[in-house]
C-alpha cells in the first residue's frame, strides 16, 4: 500500500496494512518534524510532491527490496503540505518471518526514499527559509 | 522543438511557475537541460538536476517527443 496525503497520517491504518499471520516482525519507522536544524529554529515545513512519479518510485523501491528480504508487506504513507513540529510525515511498515530482515528492508527503503522519490521539502525557520539540500 | 516542462521545488521558484514551455534546438534530453539552463541560469547552481519522461528519470541522450509529460527534478528531499 503506497498513499501520499496531505491530511495527517493515519499511523495504524499503515501498521494494519503490513500485518500478516506469517510475521514474526513488523517494523515501523516514522519520520517526524523536528524544531531545529543546523541550529536554526524551524517554524514549519511544506512538502511538495510530483505525486505519480513519486508513487511509482517509491514501487520501484518496495519491488527491490522484495527481491532482497523475504518480505511479507510494506505499507507506506508521506504527507505533503504544509506540517508542524511533531507532525509526521512519513509512516513505514515493513513485516517479515524475522525481525533482522525487518530492520534491513525497513531502513532500505526510507533511505532509498531520500535519495530517489520526488518530495520536496522546505523548511521555513526564523530568519528565512530553505528548499532542503536543493543547493551544494 | 516546444515542450512543456513541469517545475517543482526549488526549480519551480527559479523558474516563476509550475509549468513552463520552451523552445529549443534539438530533441534529446541533454538539449533541453541546455535550453532550460540557458534561459534560467540559477538551475546550473542546484547540486543537481534530474529531468523526468513519462514519469520516469531519463538519460541525457533520451529522445524527447512534444507530447512527453516532462519534469524538472531537482535535489530530492522526502521523508
Amino acid at each position: 500500500m503506497i498513499e501520499i496525503t496531505s491530511k495527517p497520517i493515519t499511523r495504524e491504518k499503515i501498521i494494519q496494512a503490513a500485518e500478516s499471520p506469517k510475521a514474526g516482525a513488523l517494523n515501523v519507522f516514522i519520520g517526524t518534524v523536528r524544531s531545529n536544524t543546523s541550529n536554526k529554529k524551524v517554524i514549519r515545513l511544506e512538502y511538495e510532491c510530483y505525486e505519480a512519479m513519486a508513487k511509482s518510485e517509491i514501487q520501484k523501491i518496495i519491488d527491490q527490496a522484495y527481491t532482497r528480504w523475504p518480505l511479507l508487506k510494506v505499507a507506506i504513507s508521506h504527507r505533503t503540505g504544509i506540517l508542524a513540529i511533531g507532525d509526521e510525515a512519513i509512516v513505514l511498515a515493513v513485516s517479515t518471518p524475522h525481525r533482522k530482515e525487518s530492520f534491513e528492508a525497513c531502513q532500505f527503503i526510507i533511505d532509498t526514499l531520500k535519495q530517489t522519490v520526488p518530495i520536496w521539502k522546505k523548511e521555513i525557520y526564523e530568519g528565512g527559509e530553505e528548499w532542503v539540500s536543493a543547493h551544494p | 522543438m516546444k515542450f512543456t516542462v513541469k517545475a517543482f521545488g526549488v526549480a519551480r521558484d527559479m523558474m516563476g511557475g509550475k509549468e513552463v514551455t520552451i523552445e529549443i534546438m534539438g530533441s534529446k534530453v541533454i538539449d533541453l537541460r541546455k535550453g532550460l539552463i540557458s534561459y534560467y541560469p540559477e538551475l546550473e547552481k542546484l547540486r543537481s538536476l534530474f529531468i523526468a519522461v513519462n514519469q520516469n528519470y531519463s538519460e541525457d541522450v533520451t529522445e524527447l517527443k512534444e507530447t512527453d509529460e516532462i519534469a524538472l527534478i531537482p535535489p530530492v528531499s522526502g521523508g
